[in-house]
């Protein structure tokens, strides 16, 4: 990570005509590493302490207003972080492979980099995701693990986000690697769908959703309210991880330019 | 509440070993993360702040 590269030349021409070019009010404006890094500080503390509070509410709802399960007893608690955690790892995916696609398309910097910022914390959450069904599927089913397709397909997520940040790592020119990687995440973005409906389309012995977007869920309303409140809370907590990785990912990445030392100064 | 006492809480019916298998690896993994992006943080501002104390000191070495 501290050695110089070849980016270091590249990045300060960039800079350097980021600067001739007149100013212009438009989303590219927010694409620039040195105008994004401010804004995510500032952003940072705001998601981390709804993150929390969000946190706190949801638990306090799963692990004490929501009833007892009839069919599972209190193992069914685990759904409050499982399908939480779930859900976030698909759309975590999803916006990881957003932004990989805009660093293709339009060769900015910062989609490359907050690709990457995105892929450890989709990489946690999948991890969680497939964690807690492990120990809910023990006293429910019977079993830590089956090969069905719901847990099968769930298991490859994790190994595409361990494969995007291996790949990542592995090449030293940080926007080559940005692209490559990208090219990963897109391929992949196709195995999200796939988990999704996995419990439709084949016979898994992973029960199907109780929570859609076309009809009511099939659950108590505490227990619905505590889900989508956990939900949230690990929503936030990701902008905010995401946030506060890619800042330093910028530091990194960045730490050739001017505007870098002016900061690092400013620290003492 | 829905629970009679802490114990009973603690015993979750039964099923303590899932039901808080699952949450402290939950919380342990976020709290990890949380500290390593802290490190990370800590890393390159202490690496920025070693160039930018060689820059100064060179450049106090070749000032006449």
């Amino acid at each position: 990570m501290t050695q110089p590269t070849r980016e270091a030349a590249t990045m300060r021409t960039s800079t350097d005509l980021a600067w001739g070019t007149p100013r212009r009010w438009s989303i590219f404006q927010f694409s620039s590493p040195q105008t994004f890094f401010p804004l995510a500080g500032k952003m940072v503390p705001y998601f981390a302490a709804l993150a929390l509070v969000l946190g706190a509410v949801g638990l306090y709802i799963g692990l004490f207003v929501a009833p007892t399960d009839a069919q599972q007893g209190d193992a069914y608690r685990i759904i409050f972080i499982h399908v939480a955690a779930a859900w976030m790892s698909m759309f975590i995916y999803v916006v990881m492979a957003f932004w990989a696609g805009m660093c293709l398309v339009f060769n900015t910097r910062l989609s490359g980099m907050m690709a990457t910022a995105l892929a450890p914390t989709g990489a946690l959450f999948t991890f969680i995701a497939l964690w807690t069904g492990s120990l809910w599927g023990k006293p429910t089913w019977g079993t830590w693990w089956v090969w069905d397709a719901r847990l099968t397909s769930e298991l490859i997520l994790l190994f595409l986000y361990f494969g995007f940040i291996a790949l990542h790592a592995a090449i030293e020119d940080a926007r080559r690697a940005d692209r490559a990687a990208a090219v990963l995440a897109l391929v992949g973005v196709v195995n999200v769908p796939i988990i999704y409906f996995s419990v439709k389309w084949w016979n898994t012995l992973h029960q199907g959703a109780s929570v859609s977007l076309t009809s009511a869920p099939t659950m108590a309303a505490t227990m619905f309210t505590g889900m989508i409140v956990m939900a949230f809370a690990f929503w936030m907590y990701t902008i905010a991880a995401a946030l506060a990785r890619v800042r330093s990912i910028i530091l990194e990445r960045e730490r050739h330019a001017d505007w870098v030392a002016e900061y690092a100064r400013s620290r003492g | 509440m829905i629970w009679h006492s802490w114990s009973d809480f603690w015993a979750m019916g039964g099923y303590a070993l899932y039901v808080w298998g699952s949450y402290a690896v939950t919380l342990g993994l976020i709290a990890t993360e949380v500290v390593m992006l802290a490190l990370r943080k800590r890393n390159i501002l202490n690496h920025l702040g070693a160039v930018a104390h060689q820059k100064e000191t060179r450049s106090h070495e070749t000032a006449p």
